[in-house]
């Protein structure tokens, strides 16, 4: 194979190139700002359905309210709200990180990230009103859909081009995944729609696709772009390259050979063989999960040599300008002490936010893929299908694993905006409240789950005691979500602070313009992005003058 | 960019082929299946819901009642029980016979095989084939449910956690009436339910000049005032009719019972 290799990311890099960063700005504002929104929306309607089981009559009169309709609300606003958009937000960036070139017609995801989060409202209403679909994590009716199709067909177009447009020519394993992911998600999802929706299949063929769709989404999509991100962080946070490039590609060819075919449950009314063959490719699994932690655990020993870029933490801090060329000397030699380090550090030791959320997503990954592994073994599945392991396992999947990795790389966001982040300190903070969120959610769920399984297997127990078995777990579980949520909250304030800032020296800028014509040009040469939306402002300013 | 094309075939074929085993093989299988007959009948099954229980089927969609609802029952296996129909010329023979025999809990060559012994002895036997599991144990069906039992519905509602019981036979298990006053007020028929009650799918109003014939008849503590009534709206009949629609108790090919 004669293709050029990148085994490190950036290592041909010479400078940060500000251009690059300028040229994402507004679509990953566009981009992350709605995700973000999306998330606390999907921790209050988390919260609402957990209250119901701890007070059953808990809004009974409203049928928008009843948990039916509100968690299934809730898993969807944090799968398409937030995870997707994050992600393809996340791919874009990366994409023109890798390939040394800004991002052209940024106009273009603008446009896309609107829509996408239009059609996640259009759906969420939708759920809400009493239209979802009745399949798993296809609940947006089909305007919704449809909407979000189009959305991801375009904002997946533009960051293709921007991959085939890119100046450096050799490939890293991060963009195997990320194009997979961008490929793989039409698929499943125009076919889901297609045959569940528009033109359904009959009998149990609905339930097969569903569990195909599910599974392909929540773990091959969910695993490729957090995977993929994550691939990029690890060397730059510990200053080793990826260990080892061969092994990344391996993961990634039985990832999409193996993990594609998991999702069936063993129980389930369907000819045999449909389960049996998932439940086999399910424990071939463990060979892509143990590749990853391999890698990541052999990327991120801490190296005695120097880094190989200096200041692996700085761009969490530093305004976009000085990028990476943060004041930080040799940076293997202040490693071992931690009070110098966070004399020159916005976080004091060395687990920064970023390098945290994306250690703490990769554990997630593989505990949470171990234990979809396990659901899909016939003696353990007896015991944990239909009980609440498996809405543990997902939680994990979705929030421990993937939104904890998306925090870690969109906190680099500063970098792209061009400003700090206005609460460093919240980012810290929501560090430790959501990790202590995920594993007071899930730890107890997961433990009441097993519980509860063992209790209905057996006959001689009304259903009612196997019930009210759970209830003790979900109080600690509804405590975990309430973490998450004010997690999710300290997140967004971050998000749209920034997101706030920003806007406010736009229009700082716009006016310095308007009141001083004269200086019109100079000015204009200093905001290098998107002159569109800028124009827009400006325009509307002198309008308003 | 030679390569990359091979690549991106390799990465089609790849994910491809988990599309063409669980998407197209499934529906090229079942997706033309017909109605079955039941074993040892000629009856058709399923046959199909009546109209008022279908438009159910959509109200249980549109609240989501899968979230915590089930509507497949597994089964751990089968086991044989052998009852005896003639005791023949020499019933003291035979009644000797199977006080030192098991009658329950049997497979299937054991039955057979203690059905020779009483057959030799001149009785004469039945095997009842039944289903045994915790799912069967608790009551929540005869049998497990196979893909036939779902050829009629869309969407087909498996569900995936059982934070309630299991529905897949609760026709059998309680009429429409029952429901209706389950929907309303879950603690008023299951004591300690977690149910939340579905009070939107009632109306609660004034006794007119007589009182209304669909009106609940709910114990006293939770009737509401005097002079009003509850009745159920439309999508609560229909719901109703849907879950008394609900049962799959007969002898399948797939699944063998003899009831």
């Amino acid at each position: 194979m004669t293709l050029n290799v990148m085994k490190t990311p950036d290592a041909r890099a010479e400078t940060p190139d500000p251009k690059i960063d300028a040229s994402l700005r507004v679509p990953l504002l566009a981009l992350f700002g709605g995700a973000a929104f999306w998330l606390v929306v999907s921790s209050v309607l988390a919260m609402i359905a957990s209250i119901k089981f701890h007070a059953p009559d808990f809004p009974a009169h409203c049928p928008w309210l009843t948990y039916g309709r509100v968690q299934p609300a809730a898993d969807d606003a944090l799968l398409y709200g937030f995870c997707i958009p994050a992600g393809l937000g996340v791919a874009l960036w990366l994409f023109a990180q890798l390939g040394r070139a800004p991002l052209r017609g940024a106009i273009v995801p603008v446009v896309a990230a609107k829509l996408w989060h239009l059609g996640v409202l259009v759906g969420l209403a939708g759920i809400l009103s009493g239209n979802s679909t009745g399949f798993a994590w296809l609940e947006f009716p089909r305007a919704g859909s449809v909407i979000l199709f189009f959305a991801y067909l375009l904002l997946a177009l533009w960051a293709m081009m921007n991959f085939a447009a890119r100046r450096e020519r050799a490939l890293y394993p991060s963009h195997w995944f990320l194009v997979a992911a961008l490929f793989w998600f039409p698929w499943i999802y125009s076919t889901a729609n297609l045959f569940l929706v528009a033109w359904p299949v009959r009998g149990v063929v609905q339930a097969v696709i569903g569990w195909w769709f599910a599974g392909n989404l929540l773990f091959v999509w969910l695993a490729l772009v957090g995977i993929g991100t994550a691939f990029y962080f690890l060397p730059k946070f510990s200053g080793r390259p990826l260990q080892s490039y061969y092994l990344a590609l391996f993961a990634f060819w039985t990832l999409i050979l193996f993990g594609t075919w998991c999702g069936i449950p063993p129980g389930a009314p369907v000819p045999a063989w449909l389960p049996v063959l998932s439940s086999f490719a399910a424990v071939l699994t463990v060979v892509p999960v143990l590749a990853v932690a391999a890698i990541a655990w052999q990327t991120s020993r801490r190296s005695d040599a120097p880094s190989l870029e200096c200041g692996c933490d700085a761009p969490v801090a530093a305004p976009a300008p000085a990028g990476r060329a943060a004041p930080m000397p040799a940076d293997g030699l202040v490693r071992q002490d931690k009070a110098t380090r966070a004399s020159h550090l916005p976080y004091g030791d060395g687990a920064s936010p970023p390098r945290g959320f994306i250690r703490f997503g990769l554990m997630s990954f593989v505990l949470s893929s171990l234990m979809l592994i396990a659901m899909a073994c016939p003696r353990i599945s007896q015991v944990t299908e239909f009980t609440w392991f498996g809405p543990a396992q997902t939680q994990l999947q979705l929030y421990g694993f993937f939104a904890m990795t998306m925090f870690g790389a969109i906190y680099l966001l500063p970098r792209v905006v061009g400003f700090e982040l206005p609460f460093p300190k919240l980012a810290r903070l929501q560090f430790w409240i959501s990790m202590a969120g995920v594993v007071l959610f899930v730890l107890p769920l997961a433990i009441g789950g097993v519980e509860q399984g063992m209790k209905l297997n057996n006959p001689g127990l009304s259903f009612l005691d196997a019930t009210r078995a759970t209830l003790v777990f979900f109080r600690f579980s509804t405590t975990g979500l309430l973490l998450i949520l004010s997690g999710n909250s300290l997140f967004a304030l971050n998000i749209f602070a920034m997101t706030f800032v920003w806007e406010k020296s736009l229009v700082k800028k716009a006016f310095a313009v308007v009141t001083a014509p004269l200086e019109r040009s100079s000015t204009s040469a200093s905001l290098p992005s998107s002159p569109g939306f800028d124009g827009t402002r400006r325009r509307d300013k002198e309008v308003q003058a | 960019m030679k390569n990359g094309f091979w690549i991106f075939l390799a990465v089609f074929v790849a994910l491809g082929g988990s599309w063409c085993g669980f998407v197209l093989a499934p529906e090229l299988q079942l997706g033309g299946a017909k109605q079955t007959t039941t074993l040892n009948s000629s009856d058709v099954y399923p046959v199909g819901r009546p109209g008022e229980a279908n438009q159910g089927l959509s109200v249980y969609r549109a609240n989501g009642c899968a979230a915590c609802h089930t509507e497949q029952v597994r089964q751990t296996g089968i086991a044989c029980v052998m009852t005896l129909t003639d005791a023949g010329k020499n019933p003291e023979a035979v009644t000797n016979l199977i006080s030192s025999l098991k009658l329950t809990g049997l497979t299937k060559e054991e039955a057979d095989a203690a059905s020779d012994k009483i057959s030799a002895a001149g009785g004469k036997t039945e095997i009842h084939i039944i289903a045994t599991g915790p799912d069967i144990a608790r009551g929540w069906g005869m049998r497990q449910s196979v893909a036939d039992d779902f050829l009629h519905d869309n969407p087909v509602q498996l569900g995936s956690l059982r934070a309630g019981p299991d529905l897949s036979n609760i026709g059998a298990r309680a009429d429409a009436n029952w429901q209706l006053l389950h929907l309303y007020a879950p603690q008023s028929v299951v004591k300690g339910s977690t149910m939340p009650p579905f009070r939107y799918l009632f109306e609660v109003r004034k006794i007119g000049r007589e009182p209304s014939p669909n009106a609940l008849k709910l114990p006293p503590e939770f009737a509401p005032p005097a002079g009003y009534e509850v009745v159920p709206k439309p999508e609560a009949r229909e719901l109703a009719a849907y879950l008394s629609s609900l049962r799959a108790t007969v002898p399948l090919y797939d699944a063998p019972i003899s009831p």
